[in-house]
């Protein structure tokens, strides 16, 4: 198995969209054949077609505000001593999180094909704000599902989404979390993929939705090439990305135009709480291959391949399966994985937002946590880029609890 | 040796008569109540489904999701599910059964063993609900050479040359899905409409035994009988659960409930 150089990595799948041959490909119901048919030949020609690329980079610089900030650490990193922490401050992007490139994509490939609803899953409740934002900008009739648990535990976006006039249709089966609304939602596509259009929410379930995912979030990664370039005045030979890897759509954005420099990758997964054996952390757990929402990938199960129960603090990461395009770039040894414990992120969180001027919310945190741990083991030659894809702010009801107080 | 599903669809011609083919889940509520159910209702069905579950179904409405958690919470297993077969057939050898369900537990389990217990159990048919045409031909030449029919599914958005493509490559039985919906949707499309696609379908290969599945009720089977076959499913799975809150005997109500369907189509 290997990465083929100057070809984009979503293109790197055979005939069945299997991606070294045992990753991803199509596992769907004969009726989501033809619309799943349908949505790939229209973004292969979108993605063609220069008007297509000019609107998209319109509506990504005056509606999402890119390019979002490149900014040097410098507190955390002499407070930690060793490596140069920087951060690629992808929540500055409207609506606060990566989420919004692919929701905004996902409304413009819905208009191009005439549908007036669109529907789309959330887990942290990101996904869902964003496409409730561009729906409503772009006069679309939004649905968003999501887990009962998560609406507890996100007041904030669950908020925001009602603000923005998105229906949210609460999913109480299973563990009522990502998964479930992952599930729920394709179901609704199933029946109603005639005049709907489906958004999922990140690089995960049937082929296509992976593809227009990560390069919707490619932008975050098109940007800071030029960024570091313009920092260092080359790409660095010792440079680390950390990203946080749930579905993995943030990490595939933050790394897509460094996949063939020297650039090396480490995706942080969600431990879960120190105390549990429970995790979101497929591929550093050693998790073996299942198929999860139409994709083969490393995916939580028992043995029978019942999809296992996961957790997680962070409701962004709290997902059994992983992005296909992951276990591609780990078997390929493109990409490294580890995981964060809940707590460790909480710590990663404080440090940070005492520190700096940023304040990540509980995702990135993982990523932030790793870099605390690696920095000071690292020379003062050698750069973090931590991907701080989230704020802080709609988990000011969690941090609360659990940490007493909220800084931001 | 003959396909026994063929056999039971030659028997219902004979008859003049649409084959009722009944969905219930392995394991709901009990191994050995799903297994009473199974005796019972295959008095009256011609061809039995048995589900095998999976706990992140993405076809399935909250019937079939209801059962299927029931007989997860319940602790059932492949193996069971295997050993229900194989209790099944000593009582009702030539009744024809069919498992149903997802790809993982298949994968997971190994597509050789699996079809290896398939055999050895009964099992006289597959459907796999999320391994489509054409990815799974190679899984189906597999049940071919263990003489088990692999059952390709069509739906009003298969296009007409992907149509003759399934047809061809189809084993005794193809399963039409009626509308878009999951399962145990309310029927959103007329019957008229149904059939008019069922009858397209039959031109391609009068010779294919087609049936049709999704919304069919005891209120609307039997605007449908002109099919070859016909799957009632969701509302056997909504009927064991209210006879569970009702505390009734579930294999005595359903096996009413099956006669009663049946009578509907003869």
């Amino acid at each position: 198995m290997k990465i083929k150089k100057s070809i984009p990595l979503i293109d790197q799948h055979d005939k069945n969209f299997m991606y070294g041959g045992k990753f991803g490909g199509n596992f769907i119901p004969e009726t989501l054949k033809k619309p799943i048919d349908d949505l790939t030949k229209l973004f292969e020609k979108l993605r063609k077609d220069k008007k297509f690329l000019k609107e998209r980079d319109y509506y990504f610089k005056s509606y999402i505000g890119v390019p979002t900030p490149f900014i040097k650490l410098e507190n955390l990193t002499s407070h930690l001593g060793g490596a140069q922490i920087y951060a690629k401050v992808v929540s500055e992007a409207n609506g606060g999180a990566h989420k919004i490139y692919n929701a905004t994509v996902h409304c413009l490939i819905a208009k191009k094909a005439g549908k007036k609803f669109i529907v789309g899953d959330t887990g942290a409740g990101y996904a869902g704000k964003m496409l409730s934002m561009a729906a409503k900008k772009f006069g679309l009739k939004c649905k968003i599902f999501m887990g009962a648990k998560d609406i507890k535990r996100q007041r904030p976006n669950v908020q925001a989404m009602k603000k923005n006039g998105a229906i949210i249709v609460p999913v109480t089966t299973g563990s009522q979390t990502l998964v479930d609304a992952v599930s729920e939602c394709m179901r609704y596509w199933v029946s109603n993929c005639d005049t709907t259009h489906m958004c999922v929410g990140s690089t995960v379930g049937p082929n296509i939705f992976i593809k227009i995912c990560a390069w919707s979030t490619a932008q975050i990664s098109r940007e800071l090439f030029k960024q570091v370039k313009e920092e260092f005045g080359e790409i660095p030979k010792k440079m680390k990305l950390l990203n946080c890897v749930g579905g993995g759509s943030s990490a595939m954005g933050f790394w897509n135009e460094f996949m063939d420099t020297d650039a090396e990758f480490i995706g942080i997964e969600a431990g879960g709480p120190k105390s549990s054996k429970l995790h979101a952390a497929p591929l550093t757990n050693g998790s073996k291959i299942g198929i999860l929402h139409g994709a083969a990938q490393y995916v939580i199960q028992d043995k029978e391949g019942q999809i296992g129960s996961t957790d997680s603090i962070s409701a962004g990461l709290d997902y059994p399966g992983i992005s296909p395009l992951h276990c591609f770039l780990k078997d390929t040894h493109r990409a490294r994985y580890t995981s964060v414990y809940d707590e460790d992120a909480l710590k990663a969180y404080q440090l940070v937002s005492k520190l700096e001027n940023i304040s990540p919310s509980l995702e990135p945190s993982h990523a932030f946590y790793e870099a605390i741990r690696l920095a000071p083991k690292l020379k003062s030659s050698e750069i973090i880029i931590v991907n701080s894809c989230g704020d802080s702010l709609k988990d000011k009801d969690i941090i609360k609890q659990k940490l007493g107080s909220y800084i931001r | 040796m003959k396909s026994k599903i063929a056999i039971a669809f030659k028997n219902c011609k004979k008859e003049k008569r649409t084959a009722l083919i009944t969905y219930t889940v392995a394991g709901d509520n009990t191994k050995s109540n799903s297994l009473k159910i199974l005796n019972a209702i295959s008095k009256h069905a011609d061809i039995l489904e048995l589900g095998f579950p999976h706990n992140t179904p993405i076809a399935d409405g909250g019937q079939i999701q209801g059962s299927s958690h029931r007989a997860l919470r319940n602790g059932i297993k492949l193996n069971d599910i295997f050993n229900i077969v194989k209790k099944f057939k000593v009582y009702n050898p030539n009744k024809p059964l069919i498992m149903m369900g997802y790809f993982n537990l298949i994968y997971q389990s190994g597509e050789n063993k699996f079809l290896k217990n398939c055999k050895a159990s009964g099992v006289d048919g597959l459907i796999v609900v999320d391994l489509p045409y054409p990815e799974n031909k190679n899984f189906a030449k597999k049940c071919k050479k263990k003489s088990i029919d692999f059952i390709q599914l069509l739906s009003p958005t298969t296009s007409n040359d992907r149509m003759k493509k399934i047809i061809k490559d189809s084993h005794n039985m193809i399963y039409y899905i009626s509308m878009l919906s999951t399962t145990g949707g309310k029927l959103k499309v007329s019957p008229k409409k149904i059939l008019q696609n069922y009858n397209k379908i039959k031109r391609i290969n009068r010779k294919k035994n087609i049936v049709i599945g999704f919304g069919i009720t005891n209120k609307t089977i039997a605007s449908l009988k002109k099919a070859d076959g016909l799957v009632v499913g969701s509302q056997l799975c909504k009927t064991i659960t209210n006879s569970l809150k009702k505390r009734l005997n579930t294999a005595k109500v359903l096996d009413k409930m099956v006669y009663n369907l049946r009578k509907k189509i003869i």
